[in-house]
Parts: C-alpha cells; sequence; structure tokens
C-alpha cells in the first residue's frame, strides 16, 4: 500500500487518501463524528435511525437513486452506527470513483428528509430490531444490555438501537436539527482508497465537496463519568435463549490519550481468550469445563470505535448446572495469576503474531482498509497509526499486560446475568 | 432536540443552485490476470495455487466431499470437525494453536452434509508450518476420548443455542418441507444422535473419509504457484488412499407446491422461505438466469427489496440468491417480517415472481445487473480471503481460474431476451414452494386465505 496523505478543505472536510492500484477498485467512506452516544434523551437509536434517512434521497436524487446508482455502477455500499462516529461507504469498479463522490457531496449538502421516507424507516429500523434483537436468542448481549448497568448517564447507557417509543415520536424537526448540528463538513472526514490517481481525486473532490457549505463542527462533548463504586450488578430474561449466559464489563484507559494502556487490554483479551492455549479458553472451556463459549474484548462492537470510556469486556453462555458465580470466581482468578505473574515472550508473540496478521487481513479487503483509515483520521487525527499498531502492540511487555489485568478489578464492575425464560422453542 | 436555529428539512433538501447530474462512469481497467498452477497431485488431489501478493498473508481452503448416509453420519461428521484438530500423534491441542498463533494464523473446520471444509491463513513465511500442522491433522488427528466426549459435550450446548435462532429453525423447516429425509437436510445434527457418538466411530469416520481423491485444496496469496505444487506434493505426500471421498446422493428436483406454514408459537416475527430449481454455473444460460435474479431480489436495487422494504417497509432484509449443491442448483427466496405484514409480504413476494414473467426486466434494469454482477465480483475477489473463498466454491463444480476471468464477458454478452427468458423459465411462481415459519395462530387465517398455504409441521 502507498502512503496515505491528508489535506481540508475551505469548508472544514477533512480528507483522507489512500492509494493502492494492485485491484480496479476504489473505496469511498463519509465519516461523521457523531454516534449514538449523542443522541438526545427521549430520542434513543436517533442516530441509526437517521443513518438509514441519509440514503432516501437528495436533492439531486430521487429516494432510491442512491442504491440504483451505486450498484448499477458496479458497487456495493452501505452504512453503520456506532458510538462516536457513524459512517458510510461504497465500494465500487475504479471508473465509478466520481459518481461515488458526487453522491455522498450531494447527501452532504442537501438530503432530503421527508415524512413519508422518515415513517418507511421507521418501520425498517422496528424490523431490524425485531431480526437482531426481539426474536433472537441473545439479541442484543451484550452490547445492548451491559452498558445500562455498567454506566449511569444517558449517552453511556442507553440502548443505540432504541426503544420503539422513542423512534415512533422522532419528528422531522429532529431530523433536521440532527443534520444541521452534526452533519456538517466541518465534522467529517472523508476517505479514498484504492484504485486511483490522487491528484485527479484531489481536483474531483474539490469540484464535488467544495461548495457545500461551511457550517461549524459542534463542541466536543466529554461522556466522562466516575466507573462503578463497586461491582454492580443487572439481570436479563431472555425469551428465545436455551442457555444461561453472562457479561462482565469494565472500564479502559482512554482509547486515545493512552493508547498504549488501551493495547495493553487489546493484548491482555488476545492472552484470555484468543485460541486454545489461552488462558481462559484452556481452564473454562477445556479443563474445567465450565462454559461453552468465552470472549474477551475492547469494545462492545471491537477496538476503535469509541473515545472514552470505552468498555472491557468478557462474556460467556455456560451450563444450568454451573453457577455464574463459579465461572465469575474462575475469571477473577485467572485475572489475578496474570496480574501477579506477567505472561512470557511466547505467550505475547502469539497475540502479536494474529493480530498482526488480522489487521493485514483486514486491510487487504478495501471496504474495511477505507472504514478504518476514516475512523483513524477521526478518532486520532492519524489515519497512518493504523499501519504503526502491530509494532506498537508488539512493544506491550508482560508487566503491562499484568498491569491491565489487576486494574480489572472485582469492586469495579458490571455483571449482567442473562437467565433463559425456559421453554421458549 | 430543542435547538432552534437550524434549517427545517425543506430548507436542508434544496440549495441555490439546484440539481446536479450525475457523473458518467470513467473508463474501466480490468482485474489483473491471476497466475496459478491447477493440477492434480499424485494422492489424487486437485490442488489450485494462485498468486495474489497484496498483503504477505497466505489463505487456504481444503474441500472434501463427506456425503454420508448412515443414521448417525451427521453427528459424527460434527463431532469430528469439532475435534480434528485438538491433537495428533505429534502435537496436542495447545501445540497445535502455539505453532499457529506464531505464524499469526489459525484453521478451522466445518463441516456440511456435502463437505469437510478445512479454512486456514497466516503469514505467508508461515506456509510451510501451516501445511504442516493440516497435513499432521489430515494424516494423524487422534481423536483422544476426552477431547471427543468434551467437544461432544460442548456441541450439544451450541446445537440447543443453535436451534433457537429462526434462520435456523426456518432453515431446517424448509429442507425438510423440500426434501423430506435426504441427507442433506442434515445441516445441525440432533443432540441425541451426538450423545451417541463415540471416539471410535470418529476414528473410523476419518479414515473411511478423510481423503484426498476428489478433494481441492485452494492456496491463494503471496506465495510462487509452481513452487507450492512441489511443496504441498512433498508434505501431503502421506497422505494417500485408493478410494475417493465420498459424493453426497444427488437432490431430488424442487417441484412447485404449497407453502407450509410451521408454527413457532410467539415469535414476534415469521421467516419467509421460498425455491425452486435453478441451473448450475455450468448451464450456458446461466449467466442469463443470474441477471434474472439479481432483477428479481438479488442486489439492493431489485424488484423485491424496492417494493417490501423501501416501499412497504414490511422487512429489513429480503433477498433471492442461489445455492449450489453438486451438479444441481436451487434460487431461494429469503425475507423476515413482522406478524401483521406477514401475509401482505408474502403476496407481494409472490406478486414480483409473476411480475418477472410477465412484465419481465427491461433494458435498464438489464444494464444495472450486468454492471452489479461483473463490478461485485470484481470487488469480492480483490482480497485474498474473497478469491480463496470464490474460487473455492468454483472448483465444487470442477471449474476453476478460467471460468472466473471469462465470467464478466459472460455477462456482457447476455441479452435482454435471454434474461427475459431465464425469468419466464424458472421465476413462475408456480415453480416455487417454500415455508413460512411464526406464530401460526395469529398468521394462519390471512395466510391460508392466499391460498397455496397449509398449516403443519414439515417432513414425514
Amino acid at each position: 500500500m502507498a502512503e496515505t496523505s491528508r489535506f481540508t478543505l475551505h469548508n472544514g472536510l477533512r480528507v483522507v487518501l489512500a492509494p493502492d492500484p494492485t485491484a480496479p477498485v476504489v473505496g469511498v467512506a463519509v465519516h461523521y463524528d457523531v454516534g449514538f452516544r449523542s443522541e438526545p434523551e427521549g430520542r434513543t437509536g436517533f442516530a441509526h435511525l437517521f443513518e438509514h434517512l441519509m440514503f432516501q434521497g437528495s436533492e439531486s436524487l430521487e429516494k432510491l437513486a442512491h442504491f440504483k446508482i451505486v450498484q448499477s455502477s458496479g458497487g456495493t455500499f452501505n452504512g453503520s452506527t456506532h458510538p462516536d462516529y457513524t459512517d458510510y461507504y461504497e465500494v465500487l469498479p475504479s471508473a465509478a470513483l466520481e459518481r461515488a463522490l458526487f453522491l455522498e457531496a450531494d447527501r452532504m449538502r442537501a438530503p432530503k428528509l421527508t415524512r413519508e421516507n422518515l415513517a418507511n424507516q421507521i418501520d425498517v429500523v422496528k424490523e431490524e430490531i425485531r431480526l437482531n434483537v426481539l426474536n433472537r436468542p441473545y439479541g442484543g448481549f451484550p452490547w445492548i444490555l451491559l452498558p445500562p448497568v455498567l454506566y449511569s448517564t444517558f449517552p453511556n447507557a442507553h440502548n443505540g438501537y432504541g426503544d420503539f417509543t422513542d423512534l415512533e415520536q422522532a419528528s422531522l424537526d429532529d431530523c433536521a436539527a440532527f443534520f444541521d448540528t452534526y452533519y456538517s463538513p466541518a465534522n467529517a472526514v472523508l476517505t479514498v482508497a484504492g484504485d486511483f490517481e490522487p491528484d485527479r481525486a484531489r481536483d474531483l473532490i474539490e469540484k464535488h465537496f467544495g461548495d457545500v457549505p461551511h457550517r461549524p463542527a459542534p463542541p466536543k462533548r466529554s461522556f466522562a463519568e466516575p466507573p462503578p463504586a463497586g461491582e454492580v450488578r443487572g439481570h436479563h430474561t431472555d425469551p428465545h435463549a436455551p442457555l444461561p449466559a453472562l457479561a462482565v464489563g469494565y472500564r479502559m484507559p482512554d482509547p486515545v490519550g493512552e493508547l498504549d494502556a488501551y493495547l495493553a487490554n487489546l493484548v491482555l483479551a488476545g492472552v484470555l481468550t484468543d485460541g486454545d492455549g489461552s488462558r481462559l479458553q484452556q481452564r473454562l472451556v477445556h479443563r474445567e469445563p465450565l462454559v461453552t463459549d468465552i470472549g474477551a474484548g475492547a469494545g462492545l462492537f471491537g477496538p476503535f470505535e469509541a473515545r472514552d470510556p470505552d468498555t472491557f469486556s468478557i462474556t460467556a453462555i455456560h451450563s444450568p448446572d454451573v453457577s455464574a458465580e463459579r465461572v465469575l470466581t474462575a475469571v477473577d482468578e485467572e485475572l489475578e495469576k496474570l496480574a501477579a505473574t506477567p505472561p512470557d515472550a511466547q505467550e505475547l508473540a502469539k497475540v502479536t503474531a494474529r493480530w498482526s496478521a488480522s489487521l493485514h487481513a483486514e486491510h487487504d479487503r478495501l471496504m474495511s482498509r477505507t472504514l478504518s483509515l476514516g475512523a483513524f483520521e477521526l478518532l486520532y487525527g492519524d489515519p497512518s497509526l493504523v499501519s504503526r499498531l502491530p509494532d506498537r502492540m508488539a512493544a506491550v511487555t508482560g508487566e503491562d499486560v499484568a498491569a491491565a489485568a489487576k486494574a480489572l478489578r472485582p469492586d469495579s464492575r458490571a455483571v449482567l446475568l442473562v437467565e433463559p425464560e425456559g421453554g421458549a422453542k | 432536540m430543542t435547538s432552534v436555529d437550524h434549517r427545517s428539512a425543506e430548507e436542508i433538501g434544496r440549495t441555490a443552485t439546484g440539481p446536479r447530474p450525475v457523473p458518467e462512469l470513467g473508463a474501466q481497467k480490468a482485474a489483473a490476470d491471476l497466475s496459478h498452477v491447477d493440477t492434480v497431485l499424485s494422492n489424487g488431489l486437485r490442488l489450485l495455487a494462485v498468486r495474489k501478493p497484496t498483503v504477505p498473508l497466505v489463505e487456504l481452503r481444503l474441500r472434501i466431499p463427506f456425503g454420508g448416509t448412515a443414521p448417525l453420519h451427521a453427528a459424527t461428521a460434527e463431532v469430528l470437525a469439532e475435534t480434528m484438530l485438538t491433537g495428533t500423534a505429534r502435537r496436542d491441542r495447545i501445540e497445535i494453536d502455539t505453532e499457529l498463533a506464531l505464524i499469526g494464523g489459525e484453521l478451522d473446520t466445518v463441516v456440511d452434509p456435502e463437505r469437510l471444509t478445512i479454512s486456514g491463513n497466516g503469514l505467508a513465511a508461515g506456509l510451510p508450518t501451516l501445511l504442516d500442522v493440516l497435513a499432521d491433522a489430515l494424516t494423524a488427528a487422534s481423536y483422544v476420548d476426552d477431547e471427543v466426549a468434551r467437544e461432544s459435550a460442548r456441541l450439544v450446548e451450541r446445537l440447543a443455542v443453535s436451534r433457537t435462532q429462526p434462520r435456523v429453525i426456518a432453515r431446517e423447516a424448509l429442507l425438510r418441507h423440500v426434501y423430506g429425509d435426504h441427507p442433506a437436510t442434515r445441516e445441525v445434527p440432533q443432540a441425541a444422535d451426538v450423545e451417541q457418538v463415540t471416539p471410535e466411530a470418529v476414528r473410523a469416520l476419518h479414515t473411511a473419509s478423510v481423503l484426498p481423491r476428489g478433494s481441492v485444496l485452494v492456496i491463494v496469496g503471496d506465495i510462487d504457484p509452481e513452487r507450492i505444487a512441489a511443496d504441498v506434493e512433498r508434505v501431503l505426500g502421506g497422505w494417500s488412499s485408493d478410494a475417493s471421498a465420498v459424493v453426497m446422493p444427488g437432490l431430488p428436483e424442487v417441484t412447485g407446491g404449497d407453502l407450509l406454514l410451521v408454527p413457532r408459537a410467539g415469535a414476534v416475527q415469521s421467516q419467509i422461505r421460498l425455491i425452486a430449481q435453478s441451473l448450475p454455473r455450468t448451464d450456458p444460460r446461466y449467466a442469463a438466469l443470474q441477471l434474472a435474479n439479481m432483477t428479481y431480489g438479488g442486489y439492493f436495487s431489485s424488484r423485491l427489496v424496492e417494493n417490501i422494504r423501501e416501499d412497504k417497509g414490511y422487512t429489513y432484509s429480503a433477498h433471492s440468491g442461489f445455492e449450489f449443491t453438486g451438479t444441481t442448483a436451487t434460487v431461494g427466496v429469503d425475507a423476515d417480517t413482522a406478524n401483521e405484514v406477514t401475509a401482505a409480504a408474502l403476496l407481494e413476494t409472490r406478486y414480483e415472481l409473476g411480475r418477472l414473467v410477465v412484465v419481465p426486466p427491461t433494458a435498464e434494469e438489464v444494464e444495472s445487473v450486468r454492471q452489479y454482477a461483473v463490478g461485485s465480483l470484481l470487488t469480492a475477489t480483490s482480497s485474498q480471503a474473497g478469491l480463496a473463498s470464490q474460487l473455492a466454491a468454483l472448483t465444487a463444480a470442477g471449474l476453476g481460474v478460467e471460468w472466473l476471468a471469462e465470467h464478466p464477458e459472460r455477462v456482457a454478452a447476455v441479452t435482454v431476451e435471454e434474461v427475459a427468458q431465464a425469468a419466464l423459465d424458472f421465476f413462475a411462481p408456480a415453480r416455487f414452494t417454500g415455508v413460512v415459519v411464526g406464530d401460526a395462530e395469529t398468521l394462519a387465517p390471512r395466510l391460508t386465505a392466499l391460498g397455496g398455504v397449509i398449516v403443519g409441521e414439515p417432513g414425514k
């Protein structure tokens, strides 16, 4: 991959270019610096609902035209809503680069927000929630269910998919206010990656985005809140789940301000649950065995998609014959062991080699690479940081991992217990 | 939202200069040629190795035909897949994981009624280790008693979880409704069968069925294909047998018929699943049928998605697509919908089938799907993992790199008339059957009133 370059348009739009001629395809993404943590009280799920509306037409394009133009150019597209950003993206044959830029610029400049489309997309989002949460075992576990136990303020604790009552009350004026506040070019990052000429791309970007009027980016909000003062517990009865499950949530170092400590937590997650030889897999799945599956990770959708505060979680599905307390005790014992005796060089090398390979694999998929560069520009102001992460990870020491394990304290965490309702088919 | 100093939705949606034209497409470059080796090794294994040095990694897919008709075959095969990488004569479970981890690698096994698939990846420099561990598992997996017992117990718990997934329930119901008791219906084994599987049975199945002859190994990545062929010949030389891997018995042809409403009490959403006989990729009419399918429901801008999602809001996702099995293929249609709109969604789904036949795809629709077919293939095969998976799927039909390289030309050559003919021949509503899984008490009155829907449990 060639060097990435960056520049900023007069209206404040930040641009990342990452040329790579190895396949005749190009990726275009726009990241807006707003996610579900910014949505107003009483409007849970609004950021995601709004993401749907951005596909429903603009000044130049009728409803459905966006999809048709991308696909009839041979491209694929989507968008997704995260705690701290919302992204929109397409990957197309490189001949369609200008079209993709046009499409993103047109909806950044003048999206068509209508009552009919809002009503239609509220219905679609409700079906999405039925599909992914309400009609499925462990739906929303743990990303919807754990935050209200671990956090106490609305931005951090609420359901990012949204409650049906809130969704139904969303108004067109809410949409207009949200757009004008958060969807300004100065609050966004445009990323172009893949097969293109940087100079020509720059001209095309200026041509299509240059006259999107500047509006100031909203002031950065802090979502800080203190970690829990003790162990807090929550219960959820799942009508579809056949087995009990639990999720443990801890607060982590600031992903942006304390990146190396955050990376130590990523290595820790690997040491705990990555592969048959990992600590918790060995003990809880294979040796004892207490659980069917166990996983640990930073961020409830993965790492590097949120600012502070972010969540370290451990999740497990276990048999009804095994109590949640036994699982928790075993987890705590393994964390204590790690805190007292740092992992050795080989254990760290296993985690970092897999991490490095998976990062390469992620970047081999143009869509993932485009999104990752945009997210790193948005959150860290440095897209090239992505390519330096394997070295930063490899520099994490056993002592760093021991310190990270020590910080996952039983007296400051959330435990969510999922109980099957029983009998449900 | 209380902010007062924002524009109205109407003001946001217009600018002083007004609407702008959509830019034309530029000239498109073709994908680079793929240097490759496609050969059959002395043990009967077909090897397809492709150079794609975009990242310093390698992707591997080994597909072993794995049919079986014995009553416990599905359960035994599932336990075999779960335990194949838990130890060999030379390495225990943790040593396998450690060696793979140190080359940034992984190996995974998955089994279905047709085949056992081993997928792997890692840093390209670690390919010798990846192949060595693979060869070790193929020739000397030990299936020690306590690993088999423990994985079987885990599997029983996982099956319980799996069988509560609406899509799994719907899939099982569809297969049983269409294929009765054919082995193809046993994608998810019964927990009671898994409990009966012994380590001896797993070892016996490995000896009888984990065979190179008839299997295909695909390797894609930052490699030299010519050299790989010699390496694989050497490393996998000890994996040999005169017997051929076991092919699943052919599927009976799907004929149209009633939909079965399968009760799932209390469900808040229903799964609509339709199926009809289709054409394999080797058929000369395949490209035309591919475009007909895309027009119907094979991409987001299709008639089905525009109707039941974007116009009516009945579903989050609706989709139609092919499924290739042995030398045959089917086309399936699926949508998940809220109870109140399930009957209406089924009506529209059938309406769009009928409309595809009597109001065939227009030239504009065909151009759109033609571009999409070519472009999405370019995108899907632009990564090592995507290319490896695509090629592994093609090899099942005896195809390879050439088919992939030539497919854009086939798609370009299809005429609008051929697409219309394919729609007429394969999308007539009467050719379809299927299931709706959902809360029968709520759904039955309207669904049965539509006609062609009966209530019952699948399979006889």
